[in-house]
């Protein structure tokens, strides 16, 4: 056991560090700084240029195009990235349709899928909650009719994220109505361009578009678009689902937080002196911190196992609890430190990146969005009564 | 509305604390402020006085004997006693089997037996949970099968607090086997000294001995001891939790508690931790208020009362956390003399060391007796929220 | 020691009970919101005809002889409809410490034309650096013959835009964050030299931030004495904190009651997720958090009349801690018990949710008044 890194990987550290600063745009930077909404534009310009260098699908093996990291060099790729204020990368077609297609995919599709995902030309989103399927997603009732060598998709799909900037939609759709729920269920590749597809917005607590309704009316998807076998699907989800939740944790972007919310706290005043040396608000900063650390030595033994050889368990759960409990716990800590600053609302400044000029300091107006949208977290990609349900289970055997 | 004490209200509770200086042995209030534990007497001798007194059954109408006080007076004569640091009434006798007699129990039954827990000159228990039935109660198996004017009991019963000092048990019993579960079962009285009852002490993870297991083997009871009916002891079972429900709150030992916390430390953090717990209590007490103010009104106490048991309990054993934090690692050394002997040894580290982790340890049982945490949830759930 | 309600106090209760039902429907609220005011002048006549402008003043003020307790079970109400129209920088801030401390020349210029509906206040006391330090005041008043001149900046203003005066709490002597030497000016909305820059907030109410630049006023714009404002705002504050916990307990009910509505309705895995135990314990929690709001509001609404200020400030600051904590409870329960919807602006839930969130950042949040609270509770 050794926790400091060795020569190569330092080297490997200060080759990512120098890849970032030379590639990463500065109004890009700028904007992840300082906590600004991102366009569509900004996460392909980096996105593209990771992808040039090959890093985009940092989680592949070599064998479909990846650069084989092993789980220390994931491990500082993620921070670097983090530390030097890159967006996080869109995990849509790097680390759900992608694995999915290269794990249950024909050849063909390989060949036809998998460049655009690693060089990211293609904006993918993904297909899988309906309004009367969130926690429960076997129950879904979007219906695919086979009609030759096509399937006639008709339904809806909800909390569709980014649905809006995409090219194509990974979807999980019913193809057989009688089986068990999840026995009906494929997995099934959609152009957003197809005749009979519509977005419809959905708007957040705090005024922001980043989820869409997806309505599906007699669309026409080739039946080649059919990933793995027909009424199979579930299976696909199912690992989609267990890697989706590994990322979810977010330590680095956390461990981001922490830094920037210390920044906040020396900036801000209380009775005179900066309110980092208050001490009570001192101290709810250290225990949080204390927090991130512990969620990071549980995912470091997690991805250890992981380059041993061992599959990440259902115990990966655990993560995306505390994960998504800390970033809450860093939104609420940085409203609190910005206090009545946070009241203004300033949807220009928020959402159309006018000139609007901030009322009182530039992070002020972020700090209370942020808390509102970030209640998200302990919601999406199964939500934590959901994932304890699965801990409950399959770990502990109740 | 109205927070204020009309003057014979000031005059009454002037006239609880004299009472309460005069005949609470300073032995026994000593014990009280330190948190050491009390014996069987310190108890008795308290209870007397104020069975003499005629304020025992405090919560008692009228016609029972009871001094038929109002809900300021009740509130009142809990606070004072509370400051002055009078034990908690035990309350088998006069909170529990007393109103489920008078309530449910014939002329020839009221007559035997409230005098004697009026006077406190006869010590009960409850024989209620059972090894197999803890949370789910109407689960119990202790038998009672009628032999002419007898009852024949079989079983045991376990949790049983002070069975030790008691000389009388109150029992739910299964009499009906073939019921659902809750109509099968009885309510019967029985006296301890009958042959075949046997105690067996319980030792808590402090050491203190206040629970114990109680055997019943073919323990023979007068069918005149059944309080109400065969088979609808449930009814008296329910009437008795909801009752002791109310009083679980411990809201004025918790005042006490909260006044002796901010005497233990000047840390600016601890301070705010114990300002905080203040404001629970205080939340607390008004909520109970609220409560007694309906009550008052011709209002019944309704199942939202499970959550002030459920806050009581988690207050209680916030106090008995934040006692401990404030004796540091001088809460480590186990001293069972300054804990359950009156012996003249010097405690290690501060006077208030020796019971604090012991308290502590002790104090997890209020989320888990009178119905656990988890169950009065799902009470206020069903029978409030309708969930 | 009584807490029925009298019946004045019930009829109150159930008028203001059908206003919100009749008026303040959620789409009916937003439209109010969209509004260039973001509140309606007809609501605010309904509620000067209704007499709740002067409910709470005495008789010999104009009012109406009632208290506390009106101000209470009207601003639960409010909280309940998520009420736009601007009652606490008004009549409880505004209104109230002109009563308590105003001269009678500005009880009758301002005070019985407020009770009448014709005049709205606001309250400006924090500044960029204060947090919530009420004495962290730079903004200076300085002489000016008879008169005086302010100069300096006020933050986050509620109901600035709307307000015929603004009361201002300007340094006039002593040294930063002293108590002593703070005075309050009723300052004309539209004074020369006071320019604003309007914006809603999170939870859709309005305020400004205020820029006074030499703003001449006379001696007589002077709210109660010279150098002594400290005590007349302090006082305010605690009352408007009182009334606030109020309208947090309204928002309490409002948001649990929709949760356990959604809960019981909303089926997953073929059941109502209600069915759930880890919901219903939840739901519980969120059901006893409201328990005690309205516990530690009852109580600081019943000692805010007190004679010593340090019961009063132990009151507000009491009640302001618990709800603090339980309005982040529920408001965090019932996001998370929606789901998705609860992230959304389309239903109540995220609505209340923030207001809740920003009831808890006003005149002290939930940390601020437990360290406040202990200082007093260790000082007796």
């Amino acid at each position: 056991m050794d926790l400091a890194f060795t020569p190569e990987e330092q080297k490997f550290a200060d080759d990512v560090r120098a890849f970032v600063k030379a590639n990463l745009p500065a109004d890009v930077r700028d904007k992840v700084k300082n906590g600004k909404h991102l366009d569509r534009d900004d996460y392909m310009r980096w996105q593209q240029a990771l992808g040039k260098k090959g890093w985009l699908v940092y989680t592949w093996p070599r064998k479909h195009g990846g650069p084989g990291f092993t789980p220390a060099q994931r491990y500082i790729f993620e921070n670097i990235c983090a530390e030097e204020y890159a967006p996080g990368i869109i995990p849509f077609g790097t680390k759900m349709v992608g694995p999915v297609i290269y794990t249950f995919g024909s050849e063909e599709q390989k060949a036809r899928y998998l460049p655009a995902i690693r060089e990211s030309t293609v904006w993918w989103c993904q297909g899988y909650s309906e309004p009367g399927s969130g926690s429960d997603l076997a129950s879904l009732r979007t219906r695919a009719e086979k009609d030759d060598d096509h399937y006639i998709v008709n339904g809806s799909k909800t909390w569709n994220t980014m649905g809006h900037w995409a090219d194509w939609i990974f979807c999980l759709v019913r193809t057989d109505s009688r089986s068990k729920p999840q026995e009906g269920i494929s997995f099934l590749l959609i152009d957003m361009k197809t005749p009979g597809i519509t977005v419809k917005p959905i708007i957040m607590a705090d005024g922001g578009h980043e989820v869409n309704e997806v309505f599906f009316d007699n669309v026409k998807v080739p039946v080649a678009n059919l990933v793995g076998k027909e009424n199979e699907g579930w299976t696909c989800a199912k690992f989609l689902l267990a890697n989706e939740r590994l990322g979810i944790a977010a330590v680095p972007q956390s461990k981001r937080g922490v830094e920037a919310l210390k920044d906040i706290a020396r900036a801000e005043q209380d009775n005179g002196r900066p309110l980092i040396e208050n001490q009570s608000f001192a101290e709810k900063i250290a225990d949080l911190e204390i927090q991130v650390t512990a969620l990071e030595y549980t995912e470091l033994r997690v991805l250890s196992q992981m380059a041993h050889g061992g599959q990440p368990g259902p115990e990966v759960s655990g993560l995306k609890i505390r994960g998504s409990e800390i970033q809450q716990r860093l939104t609420e800590l940085t409203m609190e430190a910005v206090g009545e600053y946070s009241a203004p609302y300033l949807p220009g400044l928020l959402w159309q990146g006018t000139n609007e000029a901030p009322v009182g300091p530039e992070y002020a107006h972020l700090a209370a969005p942020r808390y509102f949208n970030t209640r998200k977290t302990t919601i999406y990609g199964g939500s934590n009564e959901i994932q304890k349900g699965i801990i409950s289970k399959m770990v502990l055997g109740l | 509305m109205d927070l204020a004490l009309k003057p014979e209200h000031q005059a009454f509770a002037d006239e609880v604390r004299e009472f309460a200086r005069k005949n609470l042995s300073p032995a026994t209030k000593e014990k009280t402020l330190s948190g050491k534990h009390y014996d069987r007497d310190d108890h008795v001798v308290w209870q007397q006085a104020l069975g003499r007194q005629g304020w025992l059954t405090y919560t008692w109408p009228k016609k029972y004997g009871g001094p038929g006080w109002g809900v300021t007076e009740r509130y009142l004569f809990e606070n004072v006693l509370a400051e002055e640091g009078a034990p908690r009434i035990i309350p088998f006798g006069v909170k529990m089997v007393g109103p489920v007699i008078y309530t449910f129990g014939t002329a020839e039954q009221k007559e035997r037996f409230l005098p004697g827990i009026a006077a406190s000159t006869v010590a009960w228990c409850q024989g209620y949970s059972e090894p197999g039935a803890g949370s789910d109660l109407a689960n119990l198996r202790t038998r009672a099968v009628r032999e002419g004017d007898h009852y024949i009991v079989n079983g045991q019963k376990t949790w049983t607090s002070y069975a030790h000092w008691g000389d009388w048990i109150f029992c739910l019993v299964r009499t009906n086997t073939e019921a659902k579960p809750q109509e099968g079962i009885s309510f019967l009285l029985i006296d301890m000294k009958t042959p075949g009852v046997t105690v067996r002490p319980i030792i808590m993870l402090d050491g203190a001995h206040a629970v114990n297991d109680v055997f019943l083997d073919n323990v023979k009871v007068p069918v005149a001891n059944l309080i109400g009916k065969e088979n609808e002891g449930w009814t008296c079972a329910k009437f008795l939790l909801a009752n002791e429900r109310l009083g679980i709150a411990e809201v004025p030992a918790s005042k006490r508690g909260v006044g002796m916390l901010r005497a233990l430390s000047d840390d600016p953090s601890m301070a705010e931790r114990i300002a905080d717990i203040d404001l629970q209590v205080q939340a607390l007490e008004m909520s109970e208020l609220r409560a007694l103010s309906t009550m008052a009104l011709g209002g019944a106490p309704g199942p939202e009362v499970s959550t002030l048991k459920v806050r009581g309990s988690e207050i209680q054993q916030r106090i008995a956390e934040l006692a401990m934090e404030a004796v540091g690692e001088y809460a480590a050394p186990y001293q069972p003399g300054m804990l359950f002997h009156d012996t003249n040894e010097t405690p290690v580290g501060p006077d208030h060391a020796p019971p604090a982790a012991p308290r502590y340890f002790n104090m997890r049982k209020t989320s888990i007796y009178g119905g656990s945490t988890e169950i009065q949830k799902n009470i206020v759930s069903k029978m409030v929220l309708g969930l | 020691m009584d807490l029925s309600l009298s019946d004045e106090q019930k009829q109150l209760q159930e008028q203001a009970e059908r206003f919100v039902r009749d008026k303040y429907a959620f789409d009916a609220r937003r439209k109010i919101a969209a509004t260039d005011r973001g509140w309606l002048p007809e609501n605010w006549a309904q509620f000067a005809e209704l007499g709740w402008l002067g409910m709470s003043f005495s008789e010999d003020d104009g009012g109406y002889g009632g208290g506390p307790i009106e101000t209470m079970i009207v601003m639960e109400q409010f909280g309940k409809g998520l009420v736009l129209e601007p009652f606490l920088p008004t009549v409880v801030l505004g209104g109230g410490m002109i009563a308590r401390s105003g001269s009678k020349a500005q009880k009758e210029a301002l005070l019985a034309p407020m009770i009448e509906g014709k005049k709205q206040f606001a309250l400006a006391w924090l500044e960029r650096q204060s947090r919530y330090n009420l004495a962290d005041v730079s903004l200076k008043a300085t002489k000016e013959g008879a008169g005086w001149s302010l100069s300096g900046h006020k933050g986050v203003v509620y109901n600035a835009a709307s307000a015929d005066h603004i009361i201002v709490l300007a340094r006039t002597a002593g040294s930063a964050r002293e108590p002593k030497g703070l005075t309050l000016f009723i300052v004309d909305g539209k004074a020369k030299g006071l320019s604003r820059r309007d914006y809603p907030t999170q939870d859709s109410l309005r305020a400004s931030e205020l820029t006074f630049d030499k703003v001449s006023v006379g001696a007589d714009a002077v709210l109660g004495k010279v150098d002594e404002g400290f005590g007349v705002v302090e006082d305010g504050v605690d009352r408007a904190i009182v009334a606030l916990c109020a309208e947090a307990t309204g928002c309490m009910d409002a948001i649990n009651a929709a949760t356990l509505e959604y809960i019981k309705t909303r089926k997953q895995f073929g059941v109502a997720i209600g069915k759930f135990q880890v919901l219903q314990h939840r739901m519980v929690d969120c059901f006893t958090n409201a328990q005690e709001a309205r516990s530690m509001t009852l109580m600081a609404s019943l000692k805010i009349d007190d004679k010593d200020s340090v019961v009063r400030a132990k009151a507000a600051s009491g009640a302001k801690v618990q709800i603090g904590k339980s309005g982040r409870f529920c408001g965090q329960s019932a996001v998370q018990m929606h789901g998705g919807m609860g992230v959304t602006d389309e239903l109540s839930v995220s609505h209340y949710f923030k207001r809740l969130t920003m009831i808890d950042l006003m005149f002290g949040n939930q940390q601020h008044h437990l360290t406040r609270y202990s200082n007093l509770a260790m000082a007796a």
